[in-house]
């Protein structure tokens, strides 16, 4: 027998959750398919989710969802081999109005699925969509390793390596250049302990960001959780296949830097993942619906790898993919002339407008990767004089401090710098 | 500080799997290994060691699969697909 459902939606991540909760609150017949044991299984960020997009599920979420703490410090490291530059913000106003959370997804995932059951969805676990059914050119449903099943619209919110869009024709292999690569490793340490490295206070955390340690543009994050620390690194595969280094291996250094191993010095390794971002940008966000099927999150490209907002773009497009199918649904019309609404919404969202903004950005770092190396390099190296006492009179050392800066930077290429630097973030 | 390099194996053993008895990795032509114009990049880039070259082949160890999906990226000669409902990696944290 083949059960036949309003909507189809593939992956019980923050998208696929946030549309199976928007069309089961309209009152859609809807079924959530999740290849893993449960929600999150499969699943690994660095990561925060944010409360503002968070709360529209579920208001003060934070009083009973499985979070870990709330970000109170963003913290930008800039190093070299055996030193560090640090540029920290910490606001109490973000102990008074949250923004963002640290979780584990494989904990997070499920109870945020679990808002979209209590709406109405059905969600079937350890289930693999192994294809998508098509008719006449339109999705009409998806072959399972348990039976098909069919539906109005499907919705793919299947993950970056998203094969179902790629069943449905609506786009390639994805290129090397525009997926990133991370390894993460959780590493518990007591409570307290973490509290006293990082200088936080019970449920208060921190998120970092760590360039330059690398030899291109390889980035390092660093999460607390309550009692373990997300720590990770993240390349672009196409750098990682030029530079000939193995991943677990850069990983193994950073984690042995002499700035970094003190913070991790004595934890337990908990679990040790790998998954790919999709941080290609605006250009690389593919064809997102056609006849009986939207894609979103991940799937859809849809990640800010400027300001390393990922889980928010996810449930604000599945939740605007889910109002184009209730709306599809009072049209009875399934075709693409109706689902590119979702495509608009998208286009009049931050979503958009935020990839659009930095279209040209992962581009132009990729080829000006002296931005992480360089320039990480010169601020230690200027940080480093400025700080030493001898004989030298300060007139002298700033005399010395320039000349150091314009040997590895000539006047006119600093100058350029900061002009592009300008043109692509404002 | 001294310089302690964890070997793979001994990360992966902390990682909960449900591993089917089916590879969901596979090479598609292995001929095409022996003249690999990409300098066998799928054992460099995959974070788990699941590729290795043994007696003229590329070997899959697939239970140690993480589903990154890395190795697809960089061959088109590798086959891909996810493991059976509920099998593979199941992350206890994420």
């Amino acid at each position: 027998m083949t059960e036949k459902f309003d909507s189809v939606i593939v992956g019980a991540g923050p998208a696929g959750a946030a549309a199976a909760y928007t069309m089961a609150k309209a009152g859609l017949n809807v079924l959530v398919l999740e290849k893993g044991e449960k929600p999150g299984s499969k699943n690994m960020f660095g990561g925060v989710i944010f409360r503002h997009h968070t709360e529209q599920f579920a208001p003060e979420f934070w009083k009973t969802a499985p979070i870990e703490r709330h970000v109170i410090e963003y913290q930008y490291w800039f190093l070299t081999k055996d030193s560090h530059v640090l540029l920290s913000h910490r606001n109490q106003r973000f102990n008074n109005t949250f923004n963002a959370f640290t979780v584990h997804r494989a904990k997070f995932d499920p109870w945020f699925a679990k808002l979209a059951e209590d709406a109405g969805a059905v969600l079937l676990n350890r289930t693999t969509v192994e294809d998508v059914i098509k008719e006449n050119g339109q999705i009409i449903g998806v072959k399972t390793d348990r039976g098909d099943v069919l539906s109005d619209v499907v919705i793919a919110a299947d993950g970056v390596n998203s094969m179902l869009a790629k069943h449905a024709g609506l786009r390639e292999e994805l290129p090397a250049e525009s997926v990133v690569l991370a390894v993460k490793e959780v590493i518990a340490l007591p409570r307290q302990r973490i509290e006293e490295r990082f200088n936080i206070g019970p449920d208060e955390g921190i998120a970092a960001m760590l360039v330059g340690w690398g030899s291109g543009m390889h980035a390092g994050f660093m999460y607390t959780n309550r009692d373990t620390i997300s720590f990770g690194i993240g390349i672009s595969l196409s750098d990682l296949d030029k530079s000939g280094e193995r991943p677990h291996i850069l990983f193994e250094q950073f984690k042995n830097h002499p700035s970094i191993a003190p913070l991790i010095h004595d934890g337990e390794l908990k679990e040790y993942s790998a998954h790919l971002i999709p941080e290609g940008g605006y250009d690389y966000v593919s064809k997102i619906y056609m006849d009986g099927m939207l894609v979103v999150g991940d799937a859809a490209m849809l990640v800010n790898a400027i300001n390393w907002e990922g889980t928010n773009l996810a449930m604000t497009s599945g939740t605007l993919a889910g109002n184009t199918v209730v709306e599809a649904k009072k049209k009875g019309d399934f075709s693409s002339r109706t689902l590119v609404g979702y495509r608009k919404k998208l286009e009049e969202s931050f979503v958009m407008k935020d990839l659009k903004k930095y279209k040209d950005a992962p581009k132009f770092f990729s080829t000006n990767q002296h931005f992480f190396t360089l320039y990480p390099a010169v601020a230690n190296e200027l940080a480093y004089r400025w700080h030493i006492v001898d004989e030298a009179t300060k007139s002298e050392r700033m005399k010395e401090m320039k000349s150091t800066l314009f040997k590895r930077r000539s006047k006119l290429n600093l100058l350029k710098d900061a002009y592009h630097l300008w043109r692509i973030m404002s | 500080m001294t310089q302690r390099v964890m070997a793979i194996e001994d990360k992966l053993y902390r990682n909960r799997y449900k591993v089917d008895e089916d590879s969901h990795l596979w090479i598609k032509d292995p001929t095409m290994c022996l003249k690999c114009p990409f300098d066998l990049r799928c054992i460099r880039v995959c974070p788990t060691d699941v590729f290795k070259w043994e007696e003229n082949k590329v070997t899959i160890t697939y239970d140690a699969c993480v589903e990154c999906g890395a190795c697809r990226i960089a061959c088109y000669d590798i086959g891909w697909k996810s493991p059976k409902g509920g099998f593979g990696i199941s992350y206890k944290y994420g």
